[in-house]
C-alpha cells in the first residue's frame, strides 16, 4: 500500500509531521471545531489505532455499518413500550451533537453515508471518525463520507514503537498532545481573523493541486484557524498554513503542481510522431482509435442470460433473493418467532392494537395485551445489482486489427447495460501488465470516456487481465453485487502471469485463472476480437463455462471508415 | 444555523434562476439539479427555502390546507384559524421507509386509545411546499415509484392496515445528485420540470470569493447575514412581483409555434416539453419584468427546461445541453 501520498517532500510544502503525529494532530484540530467534520483513519486494528482512539473523546458515540435508521434517528423504544403500555420513544444517535467512531467504515452502505453526509452538513457540532480498515485500494469509505471529512490518515505504516519514540514536537512545530489524551477542547473560542490574501493563497494551492470541490479549501481555512487556537495565538501564521493544507488537501490531490514548466512530456511529440508516420502504416506503439461500432448481435446480454437460465444457473439483473435479513422489506406476515426470524415491531402492535379495549375487558388488565398470534414476521427482498466487468485486450496485435471495433462491441453493450440498470467495470491488459481503468460504477458518461482514451500496444498479458477480473469480481461478490466478466480479446495471449514473453506459460497461465474463476461461479463472456475465430479462446471459453462469440467481420464499408476515422479524415 | 442567504452564492447562475422559476410559477414541477461534489447544491436548496415568501396556511392543517375547507377530516381540527407560515422546505432522506413518506397508521393512538388515526407522512408535510431529495439517483426504487405516481397525480393514496385516506400532495420536486454515481429513471427525470448542470467554477478569483463569503458566513454570522439580507429580500419581492404579473403575461401566437418547433426538433418524448418551456419561458419573462413572452426569453430557458428530455444515448458524449443548445441556434437562429 502507498503511503499517504502526496505529503513529504513532494509536494510545494514539506511537513516535519509523520502520519502518527498528524493523525493526533487532526483529531486535537476537530475537537476545537467540528465543522471540520472529521477524519478518515486508514489502519487495521491493533495496538497503533487503539492508542490513537484513546484520545478521542470516550463519550463518543460507536456506530456500525449495519446500524438501524431507528438507532440513528430514534424511534420506538419497544420494551419500555411494551411495559408502559404507552408509545416511548427513543432518542436516535444523532439527536445530540458529538463525536461519532465509525467502525469498518469501508463497508458502510450508501444509505448510510448518505444519512451521515446529511447530519455533517447540518453542522450542528457532528464529527466523524472513520476508522477504514480496507485491505485493498479501492475498499474505501464512501466518497460522499470522505468529501465531507477534512482530514485523511493513512496509519498502515505506523509500527507502536514509532509511537512511543514519537519526539514532542521538532522545532516549530506544535506540540502534539502526550499519548493516553490529557487535552480538552477549548470550544466557544473566537476564530481568529483571516488576512484575505490567505484565503487567495489556499485556494490557489488547491487549484494547483486539481482539486475541484470547493469544500477542501474551506476546511484547510478552518484547520488554519484552528491550529492557531491550539497554540493559542490570535492570528494564523504560515506554518499553520502549511500543516493545514497538508492535512486537508493532500489526499485529495489530482496531480502535483510543477514549479518548473520546462521539462516538456514525453508522450506528446511521440504522438505527433506517430501521427505522421501513420500515412506509412508504420507499428505506432500508442494507437489512440476512436471507437466505431461493430455487428454485435443487439440482445447480446438477454441472450446470456437466457442461456444461463437454461444451464439452471439463473442470472438476470441479478440474482434476487427473499430472506429475512437485509433487502427491500416486503410486507410482513403472521408467524412464529423462531430461527432468527426478526419480528416486525410496528406490524405486530398494529396487528394487536384493535383488539386491546376488548381483551382489556376480558382481562382486567391494564396495559398491553399481546398474543402470539399478534406476531408479525419481518421479510425482505434482496436484489443484487449486477456488475459487468469488461476486460478489453488493447495489445499491439489487437490494436492494429480490431481495437477499435472491440470498443465499439463494448459501447453496445454498454448501452445494453445502461437500459438495465447494471454497474460497469474496465480493466485493460496490454504491454506486461493489467490495469483498473474504471472500478464499479453506473456512469456510463466515465465509462465512454475511459474507453475513448485507451491506448493500444504492446505484448497480451490475457492472465494478467483475467486476474484483475477476477479480483474485481471477489470483491463485487463482497459488496452484494452479482459480476459478469466480459473478455475482449483476440485470443494471442503471449506474456506469462510473471511477466515474461512466453506464449506457451502465458496460455498455460490464463487456462489456470479460467478454472479458478470457474471454481468460484463466476459468469463469463468471452468475445473473440481476432480476425478469425481463435480455437485456443473457443477452448478458453470452455473452461470457463462462459460463451464464446467471434465477433463478426465488420464490412470492408465500415472497416474503411474506421480507418479514416483513425487517421483523422 | 441559519441557511447561507441565497443572494450570496457566487455564480450558478443558471441553478438559481431554475430555482427562482419554480417559486414563480409552481406549476413548472421542479429542478434537478446535477454536478460534482463541493459545488453548493445542497448550499443554494436550503438557501432557496429561507427565501420564498410565507404563504398563508390553516395552523396545525398536516396538509397546509389554505382555507378551511380544505382541511382533511381525518385531521381532526377544532379550529380553523388561518396563518403565516414559512413555505414548507421538507427534506426526503435517502433512506426513508414508505411509511415515512406517504403516512401510516398513528401507532401511538392505536395503541393508547385503541382509534384508528393516520399519521401524515412527509407527502403530506411537502404540500403546496418543496420535496428536497439530496442524492436523488440513489434513492431506492420503491420510494421512487411511489413518488413518481404523487408528482404526477398530485394526490397522495394511503390504502393499507385499513386506512383509506387521500390527501392533496403538490409539492415542488428538488432533486440534486452526482452524475458519477448513477443516473436516473428515465420515467423520473421526466417529473422534474427544469434541470441543471452545475460544475465547480473555474477561475481562481470566482473560488476565491466563494470562500470568502463562506469563510464570512461562519466567522461573523449575523454581520454576513445582515449584508444579505436586502439582496434577499428584493429577491423575495422580485418573486412576489413576478407572480402576480404572470397572469396578465401576453403570450404571442408566434412564440408558441417556436415552443413547438424546438420540441419537434428535438424529438423530446411527449408533450410536456413544451408546457414546460412554455411555463418556464413565462415565468422568466415575467421575472424580467417584461410584458409579452419573446424568442429571447425561450431561449435562454430552453436548455434547462429540455436538456433532460431528449431521448437519452447514453453513449452520446456532449451533454444535453450542449445539443439542445445547437437546436436553438438551429430553429430559432
Amino acid at each position: 500500500m502507498k503511503r499517504a501520498a502526496g505529503h513529504g517532500l513532494r509536494g510545494p510544502w514539506k511537513t516535519f509531521l509523520d502520519s502518527w503525529q498528524q493523525a493526533t494532530l487532526a483529531l486535537q484540530l476537530l475537537a476545537i471545531d467540528p465543522g471540520l467534520g472529521g477524519v478518515t483513519i486508514r489502519a487495521r486494528s491493533g495496538p497503533v489505532r487503539d492508542a490513537l482512539l484513546k484520545q478521542v473523546d470516550p463519550d463518543a458515540k460507536r456506530i456500525h455499518p449495519a446500524i438501524s435508521d431507528e438507532a440513528l434517528f430514534g424511534g420506538l423504544d419497544l420494551s419500555a413500550t411494551l411495559t408502559t403500555g404507552h408509545l416511548v420513544q427513543e432518542q436516535g444517535l444523532l439527536a445530540t451533537p458529538g463525536p461519532m467512531i465509525l467502525a469498518m467504515a469501508e463497508r458502510a452502505p450508501v444509505r448510510l453515508a448518505a444519512h451521515l453526509a446529511v447530519a455533517l452538513d447540518k453542522n450542528t457540532g457532528h464529527t466523524l471518525i472513520a476508522l477504514d480498515e480496507g485491505a485493498e485500494p479501492d475498499e474505501m469509505l464512501d466518497p460522499k463520507l470522505a468529501e465531507r471529512l477534512a482530514f485523511h490518515i493513512d496509519l498502515s505504516d505506523i509500527a507502536l514503537r514509532d509511537i512511543s519514540t514519537e519526539p514532542p514536537g521538532k522545532a516549530g512545530q506544535p506540540p502534539t498532545a502526550p499519548m493516553g489524551g490529557g487535552f480538552t477542547p477549548t470550544r466557544g473560542r473566537a476564530l481568529p481573523s483571516v488576512p484575505p490574501d490567505i484565503i487567495d493563497q489556499i485556494t490557489r494551492i488547491a487549484s494547483d493541486l486539481g482539486i475541484d470541490s470547493l469544500r477542501a479549501p474551506l476546511f484547510a481555512l478552518r484547520a488554519a484557524k484552528a491550529q492557531a487556537i491550539l497554540n493559542d495565538r490570535d492570528h494564523i501564521t504560515t506554518e499553520d498554513i502549511e500543516t493545514a493544507c497538508a492535512l486537508t488537501l493532500a489526499h485529495r490531490a489530482t496531480r502535483i503542481p510543477e514549479p518548473q514548466p520546462q521539462e516538456p512530456e514525453a508522450p506528446p511529440p511521440e504522438q505527433t510522431e506517430n501521427q505522421n508516420t501513420e500515412d506509412t502504416l508504420d507499428l505506432p506503439d500508442e494507437l489512440l482509435l476512436d471507437a466505431v461500432r461493430a455487428l454485435l448481435p443487439d440482445n447480446l446480454l438477454d441472450r446470456l442470460a437466457a442461456q444461463k437460465a437454461r444451464q439452471g444457473r439463473g442470472n438476470g439483473t441479478g440474482a434476487a433473493r427473499k430472506g429475512n435479513r437485509r433487502g427491500r422489506p416486503l410486507p410482513s406476515r403472521a408467524g412464529k418467532l423462531s430461527d432468527g426470524a426478526r419480528i416486525d415491531i410496528i406490524g405486530t402492535l398494529r396487528t394487536a392494537a384493535p383488539w386491546q379495549t376488548i381483551r382489556r375487558n376480558a382481562t382486567g388488565r391494564d396495559g398491553l395485551h399481546i398474543r402470539p398470534s399478534d406476531f408479525r414476521i419481518k421479510r425482505f427482498e434482496e436484489k443484487s445489482d449486477r456488475l459487468l466487468i469488461f476486460t478489453v485486450d488493447a495489445s499491439g496485435s489487437a490494436a492494429l486489427t480490431r481495437l477499435a471495433e472491440a470498443k465499439g462491441a463494448v459501447e453496445l453493450l454498454l448501452a445494453q447495460a445502461y437500459a438495465r440498470r447494471d454497474h460497469v467495470a474496465l480493466v485493460a491488459f496490454r504491454g506486461t501488465e493489467a490495469e483498473l481503468l474504471l472500478p464499479p460504477t453506473r456512469s456510463l458518461v466515465q465509462t465512454k470516456r475511459r474507453l475513448a482514451g485507451l491506448p493500444g500496444g504492446g505484448g497480451t498479458p490475457l492472465a494478467a487481465g483475467m486476474v484483475a477480473a477476477f479480483e474485481q469480481a471477489t470483491h463485487a461478490t463482497r459488496k452484494g453485487l452479482t459480476p459478469t466478466i466480459a473478455i475482449l480479446t483476440d485470443g494471442r495471449a503471449n506474456i506469462a502471469l510473471d511477466g515474461t514473453a512466453d506464449r506457451k506459460q502465458a496460455a498455460t497461465d490464463a487456462q489456470q485463472i479460467a478454472k479458478v474463476l470457474r471454481a468460484h461461479g463466476i459468469d463469463a463472456i468471452v468475445i473473440d476480437t481476432g480476425n478469425r475465430p481463435e480455437p485456443a479462446l473457443r477452448n478458453l471459453a470452455q473452461t470457463l463455462d462462459a460463451a464464446y462469440l467471434p465477433l463478426p467481420r465488420a464490412d470492408a464499408h465500415r472497416l474503411s471508415q474506421s480507418v479514416a476515422t483513425a487517421l483523422g479524415d | 444555523m441559519t441557511p447561507f442567504p441565497f443572494s450570496a452564492i457566487v455564480g450558478q447562475d443558471e441553478m438559481k434562476r431554475a430555482m427562482i422559476l419554480t417559486a414563480i410559477d409552481g406549476s413548472i414541477g421542479g429542478v434537478l439539479v446535477f454536478g460534482d461534489r463541493g459545488t453548493g447544491k445542497s448550499t443554494a436548496v436550503r438557501a432557496l427555502a429561507a427565501l420564498l415568501p410565507p404563504i398563508k396556511a390553516i395552523k396545525n392543517c398536516p396538509v397546509n390546507s389554505a382555507k378551511a375547507a380544505e382541511v382533511p377530516g381525518w385531521a381532526n381540527l377544532k379550529t380553523k384559524r388561518v396563518h403565516e407560515t414559512p413555505t414548507p422546505v421538507v427534506d426526503l432522506p435517502l433512506g426513508a421507509t414508505e411509511d415515512r413518506v406517504t403516512g401510516a397508521l398513528d401507532i401511538e393512538k392505536a395503541l393508547t386509545k385503541g382509534e384508528k388515526a393516520f399519521q401524515p407522512g412527509l407527502l403530506a408535510k411537502a404540500n403546496r411546499g418543496y420535496l428536497y431529495i439530496d442524492e436523488v439517483n440513489l434513492l431506492e426504487d420503491h420510494i421512487v415509484d411511489l413518488l413518481l405516481d404523487v408528482a404526477q397525480s398530485g394526490e397522495n393514496v394511503v390504502e393499507r392496515e385499513g386506512l383509506s385516506i387521500r390527501h392533496p400532495a403538490r409539492f415542488v420536486l428538488v432533486g440534486s445528485g452526482n452524475p458519477e454515481e448513477g443516473e436516473l429513471r428515465p420515467q423520473l427525470l421526466d417529473r422534474f420540470g427544469l434541470s441543471v448542470e452545475v460544475t465547480s467554477p473555474k477561475e481562481i478569483d470566482t473560488r476565491v470569493e466563494v470562500i470568502k463569503r463562506r469563510d464570512a458566513f461562519e466567522n461573523d454570522n449575523a454581520a454576513f447575514m445582515l449584508r444579505w439580507q436586502a439582496e434577499d429580500a428584493a429577491i423575495r419581492d422580485r418573486i412576489l412581483k413576478a407572480r402576480k404579473s404572470l397572469t396578465k403575461l401576453k403570450t404571442p401566437e408566434k412564440t408558441l409555434t417556436d415552443v413547438a418547433e424546438l420540441c419537434l426538433a428535438l424529438g423530446s418524448d411527449g408533450l410536456r416539453g413544451e408546457l414546460t418551456l412554455l411555463k418556464a419561458a413565462r415565468a422568466y419573462a415575467a421575472w424580467r419584468d417584461d410584458t409579452a413572452l419573446t424568442r429571447a426569453h425561450i431561449r435562454d430557458v430552453a436548455p434547462m427546461a429540455l436538456r433532460h428530455r431528449l431521448r437519452r444515448d447514453p453513449l452520446d458524449e456532449a451533454g444535453g445541453g450542449t445539443r439542445v443548445a445547437r437546436t436553438v441556434e438551429d430553429v430559432l437562429g
